[in-house]
């Protein structure tokens, strides 16, 4: 307590303290049980007994929990506009806070494209009047997505845009990701692509291996992935652009980036929580909530995806959380959509599968999901410094809890952990200071 | 199977034999001499057996016709599972068993041929599935064993030994074809 | 044993040795059935049958029709078409409405692979698999397997070569299976472009070029080759699949007598197979056709449930 004083002035600024729980922050090296305080949407300290005495001061207790900076996903599919009845940007903000996301990177593959500066203001203006966690939106690399013609970088970053991509689709044209990733540069933005060749992976359902094979579906093969990872890796080399490859899913993928790091080419990536944790073998007898792209590979790609976050050649965990319609979900296994829900499952399958297994420590899990996609895509929070915005994330890293779809605050119920027992819960999400989530007991 | 009733009052007998190797073959002759009698010879005559131990009696009785009147009559045999008035409540039966019908029995004389004969359902699946052969002039039924209990108006026309059987008990005919021995014993029912 | 293959047939993979062997044993007695004048019994009678084909297909319908009218059943034909998008739709809305009218059965042959599973996991009727994108087609399977077994007496050991597109062929790895579970050798040959990439996954030889195939094999079952696959590029063009790969007289004789050769039809003369090969001595197509019948009929037989709610009416029926 010494040292640390309350001004008078500072009664009545919203005053949050986070009290007594492990704080863990990796940008500062810290992983300590204190309490952290909070006013006017800023960190203004961490350090032990800033409870005591504070008695104008919301407390919230976080004995027994771990307090983080906020996570921060870098790539999810709101819906707005276009598709509201399957998610909204209310609706997909607060499944992220829900989830323990202060902030989320929203896709432009909404219906009109997210591809000028009204639809980028647009997405910003929603996330604002929602209040839930932050939404930043990306902005799509060509007009329509058609992988033609440039869209207006500069007027969409200027509307608020974060990044841009044609994700969904694939950058297919090399000459249009060159200029992209050349442009870009002027931005500082990163370029996010969705690899995969269109001609091999066409028609494809699932991985191409032995369970396409039996289920007699068509199989999308590893190297519709690599082909398009090195390709933007060499664009980047050639360019100086900052590449970030979404959503990696194989063996191949890792040793290319791998490959690429060694040679100082600015290449980011993400890989998410189901191609950590799930194989091709959960397709079973064609469950459709194990469908999409790119699909569950095999158990050596799982292993090499987890060994890859564990050493960073893969630098963030994202969720892809891309919600469909029960009626979509529920047809023959090659006619339903890609695509499952993740913002509300991402930290339990993360530390089911990553922390409880030994694979990464805490602190690591908290790097990847917070600090490291702050820090590659520009973004205020993924620390907890003096002065840093107040977004916080409080988590109980033991809590055992069953995924109940219906229960979800997304829209989406498309999921495939529906039903089991995972660990690592949020027990309180902090965005700008005020709490935007807290778990009903 | 469906389960059997429960046992009448007092304590079930214990096995016995009813019929020896040479009483069960004493019965056969006399009954193969009775279906001859029947028929006013052999002259249109077929025997039929009912799978499964009523095919092997089936062929005792063509050759003890043979050895008497020198003349071999032709022999079939029904598999009747597929004609069961129970399929319905106990589902499919795995195996079922050949039928084999080497002649046109249309305008013949059929002798159907069984072990024993209880309730008549096997019979009446039995005349249901000739009925889709063809049009006999008459069929006529030879059972070893006639222990009673009928649920359908069926009655046999050559009989082996008639005998009251109760429901805890079962009898059966035994051929040394199929069970090593020739012989018919009385036993109590066990619980399936 | 009231349902010893269970609900539905959905694919000869979840079988094991014993039921397939139920069922090519029970399809013994039925191929008497067909041999009679009257070729009808009463086993199925009452119990109603719709035939649900989203893909047009004379032969398999037309031969399931018969093995239900020949157990007494009541049949309907359903010849519906789904368009890729409102497929969906159509599946699950057809097949409620058809169980809301008290079907017993439905014998679906679709497009897409997993339509089957799809239907069966969502009605309480009894579903037959006729057919499934590409992934399965059991009736065919074991009516091969059973036109094998009565030919050379014998499945375990026998050598087998399923020759043609194996990539896209339900029929390629019902047979597979079907084989391999009952002891025979199995072996594929065709153009690379036309065999899964985990082809080797399965367990099975490979041969590239169809002389070696029938050195090797006892039997041949060639696949049909669909028009689609050159215009999708797999294949340059039929002559030459025909040249490399088809089946000819000339390429029989050259091999061990008593190579047998199944289709599962409709062929395509002058493509896969010659039209002297499918007419010849070696060829056995028709006797599928015939134990295609059978074969349904003892499916059909053998899935019939029991009704346990009959079964205490029936207490003191014995026979």
């Amino acid at each position: 307590m010494s040292g640390h004083e309350r001004r008078m002035s500072d009664v009545g600024k919203r005053a949050l303290i986070l009290k007594g729980g492990r704080v863990v922050d990796p940008s500062q090296n810290k992983d300590e049980v204190a309490d952290v305080a909070i006013i006017d949407g800023k960190i203004d300290a961490i350090a032990r007994g800033l409870a005591e005495g504070a008695a104008e001061y919301e407390v919230i207790d976080c004995g027994g929990l771990v307090v983080s900076p906020g996570f921060i996903d870098v790539h999810c599919h709101l819906r707005e506009p276009g598709r509201e009845e399957v998610e909204t940007i209310a609706t997909g903000a607060a499944a992220a806070a829900a989830g323990g996301f202060t902030a989320v990177c929203a896709m432009p593959n909404t219906d009109p494209v997210t591809d000028n500066q009204a639809a980028v203001g647009f997405v910003a203006r929603q996330a604002q009047r929602a209040a839930m966690a932050r939404v930043y939106p990306i902005g799509a690399i060509s007009l329509g997505q058609n992988g033609v013609a440039l869209a207006e970088f500069g007027e969409m970053v200027g509307a608020g845009a974060v990044a841009v991509s044609d994700d969904g689709k694939p950058v297919v044209s090399a000459q249009l990701m060159r200029t992209a990733l050349e442009y870009a540069r002027t931005f500082n933005i990163p370029v996010a692509d969705h690899c995969e060749e269109p001609t091999l992976a066409f028609g494809g359902a699932m991985n191409e291996g032995i369970v396409s094979m039996r289920l007699g579906l068509k199989g999308i093969p590893a190297e519709a992935e690599e082909i398009m990872a090195i390709r933007d890796m060499l664009l980047a080399r050639l360019t100086g652009g900052h590449i970030h490859l979404c959503h990696m899913s194989t063996k191949g993928s890792v040793a290319l980036i791998r490959w690429g790091k060694e040679q100082g080419i600015n290449v980011t990536s993400e890989v998410c929580p189901h191609h950590l944790s799930l194989t091709e073998d959960a397709v079973g007898d064609y469950d459709t909530h194990a469908k999409m792209n790119p699909p569950l590979r095999t158990a050596a790609d799982v292993e090499a995806l987890r060994g890859a976050v564990k050493d960073g050649t893969i630098d963030v965990i994202a969720t892809d959380h891309a919600p469909h319609h029960y009626d979509e979900k529920e047809r023959e296994f090659a006619d339903a959509p890609n695509g499952i829900v993740g913002l509300e499952t991402a930290l339990a399958v993360n530390v089911t599968w990553l922390v409880k297994s030994r694979v990464i420590t805490l602190p690591m899990l908290v790097e990847r999901m917070s600090c490291t996609p702050a820090r590659i895509f520009h973004l205020p929070g993924g620390t907890l410094k003096k002065g840093a915005p107040a977004d916080v994330t409080v988590f109980d890293p033991a809590a055992d809890w069953k995924v109940e779809a219906s229960q979800f605050r997304t829209k989406g119920r498309n999921t495939p952990y529906q039903g089991m027992t995972l660990t690592g819960r949020t027990h309180v999400t902090v965005v700008d200071g005020r709490v935007v989530y807290r778990l009903a007991h | 199977m469906a389960p059997p009733p429960p046992p009448q009052s007092g304590t079930t007998p214990p096995a016995s034999v009813v019929f020896d190797t040479r009483a069960l073959n004493r019965t056969l002759r006399r009954m193969a001499d009775e279906i001859v009698e029947l028929n006013d010879g052999t002259d249109g005559l077929i025997i039929v057996g009912i799978q499964r131990r009523g095919v092997q009696l089936a062929q005792r009785i063509v050759s003890l016709i043979a050895e008497r009147e020198k003349v071999t009559v032709p022999q079939g045999a029904l598999d009747i599972t597929l004609y069961r008035d129970d399929l319905q409540t106990v589902g499919p039966r795995p195996v079922v068993g050949p039928t084999i019908i080497p002649v046109d029995i249309d305008g013949q004389h059929v002798v159907i041929v069984d072990d024993v004969l209880y309730t008549g359902r096997t019979i009446r699946a039995a005349l249901d599935e000739l009925a889709d052969f063809g049009r006999p002039r008459r069929i006529a039924l030879a059972v070893v064993i006639d222990r009673g209990g009928r649920e359908l108006p069926i009655a046999p026309d050559v009989v082996g030994k008639k005998m009251d059987v109760r429901p805890d008990q079962r009898v059966d005919v035994h051929v040394n074809e199929l069970d090593g021995k020739d012989a018919v014993i009385l036993a109590p029912r066990t619980p399936e | 044993m009231t349902a010893p293959l269970g609900k539905d047939l959905l694919g000869i993979e979840p079988l094991s040795p014993d039921q397939i062997q139920l069922i090519l044993d029970t399809a013994e007695p039925f191929k008497e059935i067909s041999e009679r004048a009257i070729k009808k019994v009463p086993t199925l009678r009452g119990a109603t049958i719709v035939n649900l084909f989203f893909e047009a297909s004379t032969r398999t319908r037309v031969s399931f029709e018969f093995a239900e009218k020949r157990l007494s059943a009541d049949t309907v034909n359903v010849a519906a078409s789904g368009s890729s998008v409102s497929k969906g739709e159509t599946l699950v809305d057809t097949a409620r409405n058809l169980e809301a009218m008290r079907i017993d059965m439905v014998v679906i042959r679709h497009g897409a692979s997993g339509a089957a599973h799809f239907l069966a996991h969502r009605i309480e009727s009894n579903v037959i698999n006729a057919g499934d994108g590409t992934h399965e087609h059991p009736t065919q399977g074991l009516l091969d397997l059973l036109t094998l077994r009565d030919h050379f007496k014998r499945l375990k050991g026998l050598k087998v070569c399923i020759v043609g597109d194996v990539l896209h062929s339900r029929v390629a790895r019902s047979n597979i299976w079907g084989l391999q579970k009952m002891g025979a050798e199995v072996a594929v040959c065709g153009p690379r472009s036309l065999l899964p990439s985990s082809i080797k996954d399965f367990g099975v030889t490979v041969f590239d070029r169809v002389d070696e195939a029938i050195q090797w094999a006892d039997a041949l079952n060639v696949l049909r080759l669909q028009l689609e696959r050159m215009q999708a590029g797999y294949i340059p063009s039929l002559r030459e699949y025909n040249r490399v790969f088809g089946i000819s007289r000339e390429r029989l004789e050259r091999a061990r007598k008593d190579i047998l050769v199944l289709h599962p039809g409709p062929m395509n003369r002058g493509v896969e197979i010659d039209s002297d090969v499918a007419d010849g001595p070696f060829s056995v197509i028709l006797d599928q056709v015939t134990n295609g019948v059978a074969i349904r009929m003892a499916v059909l037989y053998l899935l019939s449930g029991a009704k346990p709610e009959l079964a205490e009416q029936a207490k003191g029926g014995q026979p």
